[in-house]
């Protein structure tokens, strides 16, 4: 441990030119000072703040997810949020009052922290289950099945309605709570704290943001290890090309099914999470667009490259949530100073709020043609803008597909 | 293992594709520790025959035998992990991995780590990365491309990948090396050290069976050679054998050649 102190500083000089060692160290550097910053710079909004960071956290951690299976195994998965609909959907059902409305006539009140690990097994077994018939078919075969998956399960849930509440959603759902050990019965009594009055609320979510940024920690950790492992190769080697990877020896089914419920299990990670803080849960929350949404991270950030998808994910929920949510408010400001008459004004900022997704797509347009490898590319993606590679599958080449 | 010697045993092996018959009833064994050559002119159905062994595309009818255990119709995971490696015709190495990561996929069927074991970096999985690497190099020091290393296998001169390649195939410790046309395309510089490096695999246990169209070079490695000719066999035997075989010149020259 002491040792590895004591390299910090050589790590440093060595990786001083590397981009993805100096985005990890902006993005830790931007973690532990935003709260801070925050609080003195503005004042009045830092609970807004922190409240979005926190939620753009559930973005970065399905980038992460889905980037194993586009960036690392080359899957395309238009259905992405079907995963996050279950991980919410299993928190819910299992964290509130639900269950007694149900057939099972019964509430069940599990704790976040065992339901975190029940939902990402939940996931991961739909992921399964999905991949198994489908994961012979590839790019835009497999593309346009995980797109009707990703719409045929927020519709499940919106129809089940005796058990999932359907349109109504389920709300009222049980917040974190610290787990026994930090807030145990010792000082007479009186709940062991840290920060002051650490507590899971909307109107403190640092508590919410310090638990994100430590979900997202040990997610880069463990997808980095992945990466770095034979199973990370086998992913890269399949991607590249799969007959030769089937010939060397790589299980292709096994190996992409994995892809398929890792990243599912992301997912289902980060829906248990998303649920738990927002403390309702609606159909409406899955929409095709949170896939569309997490695959532009994913692209848009650097397809395969973990500090890429990151960035990604933080830079889109930035535009929709920050530049575009402002966009009506800079037009009137911009309109009244330059001394346009008011109902001038008014229709320029309506105009403005409809025009919302244009300029989303305007941004993400230029952004590809400018930068097509991505914001943090990975070597590999840098490389094949300039060569196409093989896309043939086992199946295509023993004429079964 | 097989009483007879034979490494790898074709017993009436057909392949059609559609009205085409690829491969028709061919039969013939490779003794375990030889060099053995497949030859025969364009669309002969060498590369087919490769591909119905290694699970690509099974035989449509017949039987593969490896070591008396029948692998026919068997997924190519499956029957590269039993021991049989093989090298493509078109060089299909893995563009974007460096020649060491390359190398090093060749040796997964023989690695042990599982999900767990890469997710948290056990010790178990540490200690075998370490050795996968050592291997790995150690292979490309064999081939004599240790200096490519970490360079992306299609940054590698022609040469190099085809020896990548062959590095990529033993990496998965097989019985049975599989090489289709391991030699197209070299100098006849290259093809020399080529059939050095075909020897000294040998050498070290390995069963060869190859593909290969240059006469001369097949003629001075194989000790026993196989003839397919519009998917049939038409002549097996030792390279003398062949030479003088009537049909095999005709194959190659034409009639009344």
């Amino acid at each position: 441990m002491i040792a590895r102190v004591a390299a910090l500083p050589v790590w440093l000089r060595e990786n001083s030119r590397n981009p993805n060692a100096l985005v990890y160290m902006g993005l830790v550097a931007v973690t532990l000072l935003f709260p801070t910053v925050v609080q003195f710079a503005n004042p009045e909004q830092s609970i807004t703040l922190i409240n979005t960071a926190a939620d753009a956290g559930v973005f970065v951690l399905m980038a992460i997810g889905l980037n194993v299976v586009v960036g690392f195994a080359g899957l395309l998965d238009l259905g992405y949020a079907a995963f996050f609909a279950i991980g919410a959907y299993t928190y819910a059902m299992l964290a509130s009052g639900q269950l007694a409305l149900t057939p099972a006539h019964h509430a069940v009140h599990l704790p976040f922290w065992l339901l975190l690990f029940v939902a990402v097994l939940v996931a991961a077994t739909a992921g399964a289950i999905l991949g198994a018939p489908t994961l012979r078919l590839r790019g835009d075969y497999l593309a346009i099945v995980t797109l009707g998956f990703g719409e045929i399960v927020p519709r499940l849930f919106r129809n089940l309605s005796s058990w999932t509440g359907g349109v109504n959603a389920i709300s009222a759902i049980d917040t974190p709570s610290l787990p026994l050990w930090i807030d145990g019965p010792w000082d007479g009594g009186a709940p062991f704290q840290v920060v002051h009055d650490l507590k899971f609320t909307t109107f403190q979510p640092v508590a919410y943001y310090v638990l994100m940024a430590l979900l997202i920690f040990v997610c880069i950790v463990l997808v980095t290890n992945l990466q770095r492992s034979r199973l990370g190769r086998a992913w890269m080697a399949i991607r590249e090309d799969e007959v030769a990877a089937s010939a060397m020896g790589i299980n292709t089914r096994n190996v992409k099914l994995l892809a398929f419920s890792i990243g599912a299990a992301f997912s289902g990670f980060a829906g248990c999470y998303f649920g738990a803080k927002l403390s309702s849960v609606s159909p409406e929350n899955f929409s095709f667009l949170v896939s569309v949404t997490v695959l532009l991270m994913v692209t848009l950030g650097g397809m395969g490259n973990i500090p890429g998808v990151i960035v990604g994910a933080l830079v889109i929920y930035f535009v929709q949530y920050k530049i575009l949510g402002d966009l009506p408010h800079w037009t009137t400001a911009i309109g009244s100073g330059i001394g346009l008459p008011a109902r001038t004004v008014t229709s320029l900022s309506d105009l403005a709020t409809n025009l919302n997704f244009v300029v989303f797509g305007l941004i993400l347009v230029v952004t590809m043609l400018l930068r097509p490898q991505g914001l943090v590319p990975s070597r590999v993606r840098q490389e094949e803008l300039t060569k196409g590679v093989h896309d043939e599958a086992v199946a295509d080449v023993r004429g079964l597909a | 293992m097989s009483a007879d010697g034979l490494i790898l045993r074709l017993q009436n092996v057909t392949r059609r594709f559609g009205g085409l018959t690829a491969v028709d009833n061919v039969s013939f064994g490779v003794r375990r520790g030889e060099v053995f050559a497949l030859i025969g002119p364009n669309g002969a159905g060498k590369t087919t025959l490769f591909n119905g062994i290694t699970g690509l595309i099974p035989p449509t009818s017949g039987v593969v035998e490896f070591d008396g255990v029948d692998v026919t119709g068997l997924k190519p995971h499956r029957v590269a992990s039993m021991g049989i490696a093989r090298t493509f015709q078109n060089i299909r190495l893995f563009d974007f991995m460096s020649a060491l990561d390359n190398v090093k996929v060749g040796q997964h069927c023989r690695m042990r780590a599982q999900l767990w074991d890469a997710i948290l970096k056990t010790p178990l999985e540490r200690r075998e990365e370490r050795t996968v690497e050592d291997r790995a190099m150690e292979l490309l020091r064999f081939v004599g491309i240790e200096r490519q290393a970490h360079n992306y296998a299609r940054n590698l001169p022609y040469g190099q990948q085809r020896r990548l390649e062959i590095a990529r195939a033993l990496a998965s410790e097989p019985r049975l090396l599989l090489l289709d046309e391991p030699a197209a395309g070299f100098t006849p510089q290259e093809k020399v050290e080529l059939m050095a490096l075909v020897d000294k695999i040998c050498s070290q246990g390995t069963t060869v069976f190859l593909i290969e169209h240059d006469m001369k070079l097949v003629m001075g490695i194989s000790r026993r050679i196989v003839v397919l000719d519009h998917g049939e066999k038409i002549a097996e035997g030792t390279p003398e054998e062949v030479r003088g075989n009537r049909r095999v010149i005709e194959a190659y020259l034409g009639k009344g050649a």
